[in-house]
């Protein structure tokens, strides 16, 4: 049951997006989240979405995936659709009951927004479906690196989340493992309602946490006993590095936004 | 004499909240390039004895010098930890990334090694324990004696003189026990690495080159397997076992068979009962 969870859902492959350099990647997708909110007209997001879309088919990934993480946003989106419809004013009014009145300017602000929330789901989705987690760790790392001089703890945060997503499978092994004792003494995981169900988790997670605390400790004496001090004077084996993709990346997106820019003044739709 | 690469002189220590020291005024020395087992029942004060040896704990009364070094201040201890590398006993716990070969270079790391250097170094590693063909898997796929084989690649790959290897069998099967033993044996006898064996399983202790019984933090026994075994009376009431063979020899002696000391092993009983016929 524990095993089904997946972090992340990285989906492991060798497609030009896939060896893309993390830091590009990671910066392709905040300046494609950028152009979403430059684009000021339907042919924007229509030549947005056709891009993601091919980023997607060229990784292999099946658009079911990229459609599936839009689910549990789903009401959001809905959400600001309907409070952009009923809320802007200006343009032709196109229905009018009661107090509510839909105007045409409140009708594409609507439309804009979802585009926009819809847009910004798939691009990021494409990041964690094509970085590795620990890839993507290491991105981040060496991203905010020169924030450390303001005293960013951008080593420290990096070495957290490499060592949860190192210990994520133990714990759920741990897991199952508590569970299957407590069931053979009886325990009833399964059944009751909600508030039933939540009590029951309690008696698997205190042993839970013990393990994860008595493992935290040996495992800082490990780590202290291979001489770790911290990320200062600390050499990394593995140095990311930017190839022709990364350059080739760059001006793909530099492309976009200009074509974007174009759209805009163009004034089409 | 071969030159003492460990060196402790009436050495102690108290855990703060322990009534009695963990440790408790102990004197031995360990040649180097010695295989040395250290034997004693839970809480005999073996596993304290490991982390002062590797700086993690320092003594409150004593003098310890490992490979020439004093641990007094924090960058000593790292020089420390340097030449004495450790392997403890769960193998999970002491994995720190999610690549096998990311694991290995954690030390490295750790010391601002080159980027090539740490390279070269984890792949001659990791052939070094037969774990090359893991360098990319993720240690939540391996079994625990695969795990404790990269564990000891990691330490392997900082090139310390002694590596202290805490109980890192205890938790094995008998096959990843049986790996892990011969790897610590090979990289004695091949590189000339001094190890410090903890173990609770006499057989291991019976291969090595001198032994250590401890009790009640104080050192109990000392001598070679031979010696140490054959007073078996004694290794009983510390609250240990005896290899088989040994007690089977103890027994046949005490029917009266004239067996001579320090039979240990199912050969060398085979030559002792082929000679009384």
């Amino acid at each position: 049951m524990l095993k089904n969870i997946t972090l992340g859902q990285y989906f492991p492959g060798n497609s030009l997006i896939h060896r893309l350099d993390p830091r590009t990647k990671l910066l392709a997708t905040i300046a494609l989240i950028a152009i979403v909110f430059v684009a000021q007209g339907f042919s924007g997001f229509l030549l947005l979405a056709g891009f993601v879309v091919a980023c997607a088919a060229s990784t292999g990934i099946h658009l079911k995936f990229l459609v599936r993480g839009l689910k549990p946003l789903m009401f959001i989106i809905l959400f600001t659709f309907i409070l952009n419809l009923f809320f802007q004013t200006g343009g032709t009014v196109l229905i009018s009951i009661w107090i509510i009145r839909i105007t045409s300017n409140g009708l594409r602000m609507a439309g804009f927004m979802a585009a926009r929330l819809i847009l910004l789901v798939l691009s990021s989705q494409l990041l964690t479906l094509t970085t590795s987690p620990i890839a993507l760790t290491d991105g981040l790392e060496t991203l905010f690196r020169p924030l450390q001089v303001i005293g960013f703890p951008a080593h420290e945060i990096a070495m957290m989340m490499s060592i949860a997503l190192r210990f994520i499978p133990t714990l759920m092994d741990e897991a199952d493992k508590i569970m299957k004792a407590q069931k053979a003494r009886g325990a009833d995981f399964e059944t009751g309602g909600l508030i039933a169900r939540a009590k029951a988790m309690v008696p698997l997670l205190v042993p839970l946490f013990v393990g994860a605390f008595r493992r935290a400790e040996e495992l800082a004496l490990a780590m202290d006993a291979r001489c770790y001090r911290g990320g200062k004077g600390r050499t990394r084996m593995k140095q990311l590095k930017f190839q022709g993709i990364d350059g080739l990346a760059a001006l793909v997106i530099a492309a976009l936004l200009a074509a974007v820019i174009l759209l805009n003044r163009l004034n089409l739709f | 004499m071969r030159d003492k690469i460990i060196q402790a002189q009436n050495v102690s220590f108290q855990y703060e909240d322990g009534a009695a020291p963990a440790v408790d005024d102990i004197t031995f020395t360990v040649d180097r390039g010695e295989f040395l087992a250290v034997l004693g029942r839970n809480g005999s004060g073996k596993s304290t004895l490991a982390k002062l040896l590797n700086a993690l704990l320092l003594p409150t009364a004593g003098e310890l010098t490992v490979d020439g070094l004093r641990a007094v201040t924090e960058d000593d201890c790292y020089e420390v930890r340097k030449s004495c590398g450790m392997v403890f006993q769960n193998p999970d716990n002491q994995i720190v990334t999610t690549i096998v070969e990311e694991d290995c270079a954690f030390g490295l790391e750790n010391l601002g090694t080159p980027p090539e250097e740490i390279r070269w170094r984890v792949k001659a590693a990791l052939s070094d324990v037969g774990m090359s063909e893991y360098a990319e898997a993720s240690p939540s796929m391996l079994s625990g004696g695969q795990k404790q084989r990269v564990a000891v690649a990691g330490v392997l790959a900082m090139r310390p003189k002694i590596i202290v290897f805490d109980e890192s069998t205890a938790m094995l099967d008998p096959i990843g026990r049986r790996d892990i033993f011969a790897i610590a044996q090979r990289l004695n006898k091949e590189e000339g690495i001094t190890v410090v064996w903890i173990t609770h399983f006499m057989e291991e202790a019976a291969l090595a080159d001198r032994v250590i019984v401890m009790d009640a933090g104080k050192i109990a026994l000392e001598g070679t397997p031979k010696q140490v075994f054959s007073q078996t009376d004694r290794v009983l009431a510390l609250g240990l076992d005896v290899p088989g063979m040994m007690k089977l020899a103890d027994r046949l002696r005490k029917a009266g068979l004239p067996l001579k000391e320090g039979v240990m092993t199912v050969n060398e009983m085979v030559v002792e009962l082929c000679r009384l016929k």
